[in-house]
């Protein structure tokens, strides 16, 4: 359940023990919407305090597996566990509970645009009925980690496109999950924010190690992630010594529903299949 | 080809009845079931109850002026236009009043309703509520529900008293008629039949026009086109079956209660 303890969620040794279990697992899944299957015969897993790129054309059914994993949308054959649980056949009202323990950021944001940023942070916690001055302290804290909070009282309409990003990134992380997928966080917006962006999601792995998948077609913010370290003293990130790469993030490609590739930045750089020469060039 | 696109057609309709069977009984039963959003039902209420008033109202008013001035023609010339307050009560009471009220806040209530849950689905606001554990069903259709029949039923008596009021207003000031005699006649033929009908037919009417507008708002696909034809559909819906039940249960109701 989310956390709904007096302890500060927003520091670095409140973060959740990481345990052997995979948080997700994908066994042989597919789905389809009146059509071709959208996902064909996929399996993957996600370990604890591990980062999964999902790489991929436009179309290929990336968000969908996101949305999957989270439990929003059913896969007609295979099986899926989130967090030590299979979600497959539960029942919605037992989803709603599972997915509290889950942070996700939609492709657009999607916050709430008839509330205030406060508000969108928060909503979990107003939900639960927390007292106000909670809630405000938490919302200041999760807004001060994406860097915005001037924007407390803000409706999401005056906001940028990449403010909205991290406004639904501090209300991902603000009830501390333990898992966060994150689809295309950089979807539509320009080289500077989209590097604002990844460098928020590098600082909450490094900081939290909350496990993670991350959806993309952008191979740059999959390489930055997987070459960079957040550095606290600096409060920025920082790239890795030559030659070493972030041990925890690895990546998998989508090719019309079939999962092509799952390894390391290495095996990726190496691989021989046609798709992925095509996409990496 | 005529037949499999009437045979797709046909299953296309029974899916959707099917859907709104499910997704109807379950907004229903939520309302037995914690967590119930007392809140947002009050803000339904406040939307739906005083927002609708004025249009009630002014259309209440000029439907009975009109009932008064069409019948008051017609039953002089039999000599009975000292029954226009009995026609107008009975007609405003058993029928119009319900019936108007329904359509008046389904062309505002249901289109809303359909255009605000499609505009969340399609910037997936819907999936962002579910995302983070909170009932979509609980906390916007629920409400919207039972605040739609709530209201409905004041809003029926609204339309009511000033339909009898506008048909007052012009036996009085038009036809030069006697303002007591009008009253009297409305009041003395009235039987509690006649009333029980038309506060039945509100509480129908309000779970129609609501559970329709979220029903169309809440399956809503493809984007902004599909916000509007969610919107079109909402209102068409809920018109023409507020229309259809009114049918039914006046037959219900007059085989009960026969004159």
């Amino acid at each position: 359940m989310t956390d709904t303890s007096t302890s500060d969620p927003l520091v670095p040794d409140a973060a959740p023990q990481a345990s052997a279990t995979p948080v997700v697992v994908f066994k042989n899944v597919t789905v389809s919407f009146d059509g071709p299957p959208v996902l064909n015969n996929v399996s993957f897993s996600v370990g604890p305090a591990e980062t999964r790129v999902l790489l991929g054309p436009a179309g290929v059914g990336k968000s969908v597996l996101l949305k999957l994993a989270n439990g929003l949308l059913r896969p007609d054959r295979g099986q899926i566990d989130l967090l030590g649980q299979e979600i497959t056949h539960m029942s919605e009202e037992s989803l709603f509970a599972l997915r509290s323990r889950v942070g996700m950021v939609f492709q657009e944001g999607a916050l709430f645009d008839s509330l205030t940023v406060r508000d969108n942070v928060g909503y979990q916690f107003i939900q639960q009925n927390l007292p106000e001055e909670k809630i405000d302290r938490r919302v200041r804290k999760a807004l001060s980690f994406v860097e915005l909070e001037q924007t407390f009282a803000l409706y999401p309409d005056s906001l940028s496109g990449g403010m909205r990003r991290r406004v639904a990134i501090a209300r991902a992380l603000i009830s501390q999950p333990e898992l966060i997928l994150y689809d295309s966080p950089t979807g539509g917006l320009d080289p500077v924010t989209s590097t604002t962006i990844i460098e928020l999601i590098i600082k909450e792995r490094d900081v939290y190690r909350t496990p993670s998948i991350l959806v993309t077609h952008r191979l740059q913010d999959a390489f930055t992630l997987c070459t960079h370290r957040f550095d606290a003293d600096k409060g920025q990130m920082v790239p890795l010594p030559k030659g070493e790469i972030d041990p925890g993030t690895t990546f998998m490609m989508l090719e019309e529903g079939s999962l092509i590739f799952d390894g390391s930045l290495h095996e990726l750089l190496s691989s021989k299949n046609p798709f992925v020469r095509e996409f990496l060039e | 080809m005529a037949i499999k696109n009437i045979e797709s057609s046909a299953k296309n309709i029974v899916l959707t009845v099917q859907e709104y069977s499910l997704f109807s009984a379950r907004a229903f039963t939520n309302l037995y079931r914690p967590p119930i959003y007392v809140p947002e039902f009050l803000i339904q209420a406040d939307i739906i109850g005083v927002g609708s008033a004025a249009i009630v109202l002014l259309s209440g008013f000029f439907t009975g002026g009109v009932l008064a001035l069409q019948s008051a023609a017609t039953l002089s010339a039999f000599g009975a236009a000292a029954v226009t307050g009995r026609f107008v009560a009975m007609s405003m009471i058993r029928e119009l009043g319900p019936v108007l009220t329904g359509v008046m806040v389904s062309g505002r209530n249901a289109s809303s309703m359909a255009s605000e849950l499609g505009s969340m689905v399609v910037t997936e606001q819907i999936d962002a509520m579910r995302a983070l554990g909170v009932d979509p069903m609980r906390k916007l259709v629920t409400p919207r529900i039972f605040a739609c029949i709530s209201m409905l039923f004041f809003l029926t008596i609204v339309a009511d008293f000033f339909g009898i009021l506008g048909g007052a207003a012009v036996t009085v000031f038009m036809n030069r008629q006697n303002g007591t005699q009008y009253f009297s006649m409305a009041y003395e033929y009235l039987r509690y039949p006649d009333i029980l009908q038309g506060l039945i037919k509100p509480l129908f009417f309000g779970y129609i026009i609501a559970s329709i507008g979220c029903f169309y708002g809440m399956r809503t696909t493809g984007g902004t086109q599909g916000v509007g034809r969610s919107t079109i559909s909402a209102v068409v819906t809920s018109s023409v079956l507020i229309i259809f039940v009114d049918f039914l249960i006046s037959q219900v109701m007059i085989s009960l209660f026969p004159t």
